[in-house]
């Protein structure tokens, strides 16, 4: 691939990829992402995360609106920008520039 | 948890298979299906089937795969997928394409189809067609260019044996060209329509690694792009696999009449009471019918498997393939190096390697006369 490889900087805009679905599952106490014939288990934070990935909000906001939801860790802002990284390279997120 | 005395421990279903019919424009000697298929015709109604996808979703499945034979034959397909989606499974359509057009993938999508398998049985129209026992091809190459135009994932199954194992560069390519985000190229299990077939279809093991390192090229090359899946025929190998993740672990098939099943080849396992949902619901079929606790967890194993540590991985591999290779579904599957039986695999798989040069017997096709004829005249018309 010749394009560089994105980065997830405060203005770049997540999206969850087509290929995956994110949903509450009630048996699994957990949410979850449904995909061809698969499922991934997401721990809390993952799933709050993911769920705010709406290709509307801005990395920048998503830190905001969940730092105010939840009485942040100060690592907040860190863990999400990790989890942001490591759900773009399973390929669950697309990052649209802003 | 539950109320039939069982421990709260019982796993719960994540897959319902959905064999939705038998009737199969097809007639792929390699089939899954039992060879009794013409056994099954007294299929689920709509509502029968909607009452299984609600009682599998309450138990917990979430994956949900329409299957067959051939889904599409169902005219209700649409309804099904409806409500599945209502009840928030996530919906795979496994199926050859026959059947599908434009106005149908539309529907489809409409009524919240998540996902679409299409099955090919070569990379070549002469080969493909000659496999399927019908004239498929260009309609499928269609198929998956109009899938991909609706938006929906895509995977394409190529199952293989003997006849197309050393197309595997092709049909990576001809994949790849369709755009797929998935390629399973699934080995032949021998098992019902293969079983029978065994001695015409099992690949050579020069095939097998030829096409082995030409699947790992393709999933370099094309890494982040198309994902592929291949897997060594398991005669080859001397570990077991994990066959099902487990007896009554996390699937749980449907057959068209209503049968309940731990895999769908279990049908042909002897001492298996066959639970309809017709008449059981399917928690009380899932926790506590003996069937699916037939071989559920360590218990039943017998040596090696009881005392093997590997038991918890592989959990004794295959019940059916031990059956049909050893004569009891308790033994240890004959892959296992470990087993008695495992020599006696070898012996076979080489003497099947030794006949290929020679005359071979034709193929027998997957279809209902042929399951008749299988199964002695028994079946009604």
């Amino acid at each position: 691939m010749s394009a560089p490889e994105p980065i997830i900087g405060p203005d770049t805009v997540p999206r969850l990829s087509p290929m995956f679905r994110l949903q509450w599952e009630e048996a699994q106490g957990c949410h979850v992402l449904l995909y061809p014939e698969g499922m991934v288990k997401l721990n809390g934070p993952a799933g709050e995360i993911l769920k705010c990935c709406d290709g509307v909000r801005s990395v920048a906001e998503i830190i905001n609106d969940l730092s105010a939801r939840f009485a942040a860790a100060s690592t907040l802002p860190d863990d999400c920008r990790q989890f942001l990284k490591i759900a773009h390279d399973n390929q669950w997120l697309l990052i649209d520039p802003a | 948890m539950t109320t039939n005395g069982s421990s709260s421990t019982l796993p719960k279903p994540l897959w319902l298979l959905a064999e939705l019919t038998y009737r199969c424009p097809l007639q792929c000697p390699y089939c899954s299906n039992p060879l009794d298929i013409a056994r099954y015709q007294d299929e689920l109604s709509t509502a029968e089937w909607v009452r299984v996808f609600r009682e599998a979703r309450a138990l917990g499945a979430v994956q949900l795969g329409l299957s067959g034979g051939e889904a599409l034959v169902r005219q209700d397909l649409e309804e099904l997928i409806a409500a599945a989606h209502a009840l928030g499974f996530y919906t795979n359509l496994l199926t050859s394409g026959v059947g599908m057009d434009e106005r149908r993938i539309r529907a489809f999508k409409e009524a919240g189809l998540d996902h679409i398998q299409i099955s090919f049985q070569a990379s070549s129209e002469e080969l493909n067609n000659f496999i399927a026992g019908n004239d498929s091809f260009r309609h499928k190459l269609e198929m998956a260019r109009l899938v991909k135009h609706y938006g929906y994932p895509m995977v394409l199954c190529f199952v293989l044996h003997r006849h197309n194992t050393d197309y595997v560069e092709q049909i990576l390519d001809l994949a790849h060209a369709l755009q797929a985000d998935y390629v399973e190229l699934a080995t032949t299990q021998y098992y019902g329509w293969a079983m029978l077939n065994r001695d015409q279809l099992f690949p050579t093991r020069e095939q097998v690694e030829r096409a082995e390192a030409t699947a790992h090229h393709y999933q370099e090359k094309l890494k982040g792009r198309m994902k592929t899946l291949y897997v060594v025929p398991d005669y080859y190998e001397d570990r077991p696999k994990a066959c099902m993740k487990g007896w009554g672990a996390i699937f749980l098939t449907v057959a068209p009449d209503g049968t309940a099943l731990p895999c769908h080849a279990a049908g042909s396992l002897p001492g298996l009471s066959f639970p309809n949902v017709r008449r059981h619901d399917l928690a009380w079929i899932w926790n506590a019918s003996p069937d699916f606790n037939r071989f559920r967890g360590f218990e039943w194993m017998k040596e090696p498997c009881r005392t093997c540590p590997e038991q918890t991985r592989d959990f004794g591999g295959c019940r059916c393939q031990a059956y049909l290779l050893t004569g009891d579904p308790a033994n240890a599957d004959p892959v296992c190096s470990k087993s008695p039986h495992h020599a006696a695999l070898q012996q076979q798989v080489q003497a099947i390697g030794e006949t290929q040069t020679g005359a071979v017997a034709p193929l027998i096709y997957r279809n209902f006369r042929n399951s008749k004829r299988q199964m002695g005249g028994a079946a009604p018309d």
